[in-house]
């Protein structure tokens, strides 16, 4: 075993980071009226749960939590990707990223 | 690489932290960039070396560039900036910033009470990989699936 991360990381302050990560993308999505903005948020709080299992994972020295990372990034790029087209829809539609004007589909 | 782990963690939620207060939008995504760095950074220390390059390689290299590449097809010019000037008063954020700020005293009271253990392992490239065309063979197959939905959609949505 490399001798690498040998010193002691408490399991808690790994989590208590995700936690805080986790609590900036939902204040991102809650605030930010500009979609981009939002997709961005998204990512910060898909990052900061990728960073609990990570943590979860090195706990128990196990690679199951580096698989989830791998299921969570492919999830990532996947929404990113219908979420820029999105993006783009809107923008080509109402030549704004304001997301309130979203309420005019009265779908 | 107990002081790496502290030190990239501040990184990571002063970037994050100024990535969700720009006006302009690149400057945020640079900073989000910055914060994804950061947290390879932490992957590293946390004993993931493969997580680690995954994240600078899928995340801050495909898709933050996915952003960029959007960011720059829209060409949003001085109206939008003034726009979001507008949009982060005080009165927008605050409340929200209140109401988010319970669940975050809550997750690190949860948290903080939990025993103390610490990490002392590192789970090579090569666990995982045995681990993921072992077990969850499936798993893999269905994120493909995923991958192939998400580019259909991306497709139709997109096209002119």
């Amino acid at each position: 075993m490399p001798a690498i991360s040998m010193q002691a990381i408490p399991v808690e302050h790994g989590l208590l980071l995700a936690a805080v990560l986790f609590t900036l993308g939902l204040l991102g999505v809650l605030t930010r009226r500009n979609m981009v903005f939002v997709l961005m948020s998204l990512e910060i709080m898909l990052n900061a749960v990728a960073l609990a299992f990570i943590t979860g994972g090195a706990r128990w020295a196990n690679a199951d939590g580096q698989i989830m990372f791998i299921m969570i990034i492919s999830l990532a790029a996947a929404e990113v990707a219908v979420g820029l087209g999105l993006v783009l829809r809107l923008f080509h539609q109402f030549k704004t990223l304001d997301l309130d004007i979203l309420s005019k589909m009265k779908g | 690489m107990s002081v790496l782990f502290y030190l990239s963690g501040f990184v990571a939620i002063v970037a994050t932290l100024m990535a969700i207060t720009r006006i302009n939008v690149v400057h945020a995504l640079l900073y989000f960039i910055l914060s994804l760095l950061a947290m390879a950074v932490i992957f590293y220390t946390l004993g993931a070396p493969f997580a680690a390059a995954l994240e600078v390689i899928v995340y801050a290299g495909a898709i933050m560039v996915l952003f960029l590449f959007v960011v720059m097809m829209l060409n949003m010019g001085k109206a939008t900036e003034q726009q979001e000037r507008l949009w982060l008063k005080p009165s927008m954020w605050i409340g929200p910033s209140i109401l988010a700020a319970p669940l975050l005293a809550e997750l690190l009271l949860v948290i903080s009470r939990s025993g103390e253990q610490t990490l002392t392992t590192v789970v090579s490239a090569k666990e995982v990989g045995i681990a993921l065309f072992g077990p969850y063979v499936l798993a893999v197959e269905l994120a493909s699936l995923l991958l192939l939905a998400g580019l259909v959609g991306a497709y139709h949505l997109a096209r002119k």
